[in-house]
């Protein structure tokens, strides 16, 4: 019962990086419509950032947080007016197409130059024991910084001007523009800032997990779980959303094969898609 | 037949005949298996063109339906017994009408919901294949080569293969060019363009879409059949390769969605290019990173692809192509 308890615990650690990598998912799309394929390889960019820079520099993991900040930041800035400025109001076809295209290029990068083997970001944090379970230091500082980050969004996006803008485009774009809110800018700043959260959420899923140039596929499909399930466009959604599907893992993983985990999870997915369009949150708004 | 009467119906059998004649003059195979490969990638650009091109839908998972055509079929082959064209047939109904239930259920789905739960059938049925262990889980199965005795041997059964390949890619365009004629195909083409107004006008759009969904899963099964029982061996990353899905998208799009030869003439431009880059040393590790530049531009600068420039360049070639 004890280890159930504590498989439970640690899902919900490791499901807190799952809702902020959602969240950037959850951002972009609440802001301009557009579903990010590239999210996978951007998780998978934070992943190679953070190990490059422990490698090369030899700081601590956690240092790097600022560069993975800033840097995820410049990318995604400049993937949005490379990829997604064109297709931005068109039918959704395009823009799937022209994300999936980046995608594409940057796994085809990366497999290139680092092909597919497994790596490994050394993080060393003294554990918190609970009788016979130690819960790694790891996972107790990804939630830590998740929670962290995900403050400081909620204070941007409803305390600044700027964030006041942000909703602004994402509530009526047009409406916005007339206004007087250089639209474009905001919607480049808000795919710079989604991309930021798909890179941090990277970065500490490499603390975890040993990672691959490839991990990107599952995480992103684990991001469009949680999600819907948090209801798009909905950031606090796919936070709450994110530890839930975390909790599921950490129920399910004493009991089932991990390798049946995506199945269950996809499932899951296109049940919610079906049952409840507007996501798990729906259930509270509807009393 | 008022259908052999459009010239296009012409067109499409000059290019089947092309591919039958040209490798069988000379007895060259590395020929035929550069067409073999073109005719693979036809048959499924011009099947998920049917969903892409006229209803507006990505399926980012098509592959599902060749990977799990030759489970299929190489399962029934080596653990039933089955004779080839029996196991092909089966494989193809069987896929087809799994693809009915499912689309039944995700194509309830609209838009962008729809391509994410595609993504998701890919990735589940993967996992799923990769657990089953009648299908060999992980390791999957191999045919014994007896199995190449009724058609002849492996030499000349290679050329079987090859020649029911392209049966399968010939009736890949007809029935890419019949749905496009059909009311069918209308219907289709209005979901495409709006889904709500075509709804409102009476088109039953979930039923339509999921028979579109069935329909393109027919034919890529039957091909992915006939692909690994020339292998005569089949396994998860092989029958589920992420890459030819990618690749089938690229070649519609680069040949000009929504039409008839579009898929045809992406496909013969893709397999050049895919050749020549093979070739160069720097650039036989970048094929994913070359399509993809190759998707992006077409997207954000071209998106009505080849046939889109030529019925721009020459308007009058309308009333011919399709």
């Amino acid at each position: 019962m004890l280890g159930l308890l504590a498989s439970i615990l640690d899902g919900v650690l490791i499901g807190a990086v799952y809702g902020l990598a959602a969240m950037g998912i959850t951002l972009i799309w609440g802001v301009m419509d557009v579903v990010n394929l590239t999210h996978g390889a951007m998780i998978v960019a934070g992943m190679f950032g953070t190990y490059l820079f422990v490698s090369a520099v030899g700081v601590p993991v956690y240092a790097t947080l600022p560069a993975v900040l800033v840097g995820g930041f410049l990318a995604g800035v400049a993937l949005y007016w490379i990829a997604v400025h064109r297709v931005i109001g068109q039918p959704p076809l395009m823009s799937l197409l022209s994300t999936f295209a980046v995608n594409l290029v940057l796994v085809g990068v990366g497999t290139a130059v680092w092909g597919t083997d497994l790596f490994n970001v050394p993080a060393s944090l003294p554990g918190f024991s609970l009788g016979r379970y130690t819960f790694p230091g790891t996972h107790i500082m990804a939630a830590v910084l998740t929670a962290a980050i995900a403050a400081a969004l909620y204070l941007f996006l409803y305390r600044t001007r700027t964030g006041k803008a942000v909703r602004a485009v994402s509530g009526n774009r047009e409406a916005a523009e007339l206004v007087g809110i250089p639209t474009a800018r905001v919607l480049a700043l808000s795919f710079g800032l989604g991309t930021t959260l798909a890179c941090v959420a990277g970065m500490l899923i490499a603390t975890m997990f040993p990672f691959t140039v490839l991990s990107g596929d599952a995480y992103q499909l684990k991001s469009f779980v949680v999600t819907v399930l948090g209801g798009l466009g909905n950031p606090t959604g796919a936070l709450v959303a994110g530890i839930a599907l975390g909790l599921l893992e950490g129920v399910t993983t004493p009991f089932v094969p991990v390798s049946w985990t995506l199945v269950i999870e996809f499932v899951l997915f296109v049940v919610v898609l079906i049952a409840l369009p507007g996501g798990l949150m729906q259930l509270w708004q509807r009393r | 037949m008022t259908i052999m009467r459009r010239p296009f119906f012409w067109i499409i059998a000059a290019v089947v005949a092309l591919f039958a004649v040209l490798p069988a003059a000379g007895n060259n195979v590395e020929l035929r298996e550069n067409l073999l490969l073109a005719a693979v990638y036809i048959t499924l650009a011009s099947n998920i063109n049917m969903i892409l091109g006229y209803a507006g839908y990505v399926n980012f998972g098509s592959i599902v339906f060749f990977g799990l055509g030759g489970y299929f079929c190489v399962w029934l082959m080596s653990a039933h017994g089955w004779p080839l064209a029996a196991a092909l047939l089966a494989g193809g109904v069987a896929v087809s009408t799994l693809a009915l239930l499912f689309g039944l259920g995700i194509l309830r789905l609209r838009g962008v919901y729809f391509a994410l739960a595609t993504i998701g059938v890919n990735e589940g049925v993967m996992a799923f294949v990769t657990n089953f262990g009648p299908w060999g889980g992980s390791s999957g199965i191999y045919l014994s080569p007896a199995l190449f005795q009724p058609l002849g041997g492996p030499a000349k059964a290679l050329w079987v293969v090859y020649y029911l390949l392209v049966g399968v890619m010939a009736a890949s365009l007809y029935l890419s060019y019949a749905v496009k004629r059909s009311k069918f195909g209308l219907g289709l083409l209005a979901i495409g363009q709006n889904e709500d107004a075509a709804a409102v006008l009476g088109v039953p759009t979930p039923r339509y879409k999921a028979a579109v969904y069935s329909l393109s899963a027919l034919l890529p099964a039957i091909a992915g059949g006939l692909y690994f029982f020339k292998s005569a061996f089949i396994q998860p990353p092989d029958a589920f390769d992420l890459q030819l899905s990618t690749e089938a998208i690229v070649i519609a799009m680069l040949g000009g969605q929504g039409t008839v030869l579009g898929p045809a003439i992406g496909a013969f431009l893709y397999v050049q290019l895919r050749g020549w880059l093979l070739v160069s040393p720097t650039f036989s590790n970048f094929q994913l990173v070359i399509a993809g530049v190759l998707l992006l531009a077409i997207v954000l600068f071209a998106p009505g692809g080849l046939m889109g420039w030529i019925y721009r360049r020459w308007p009058r070639l309308r009333g011919f192509l399709e």
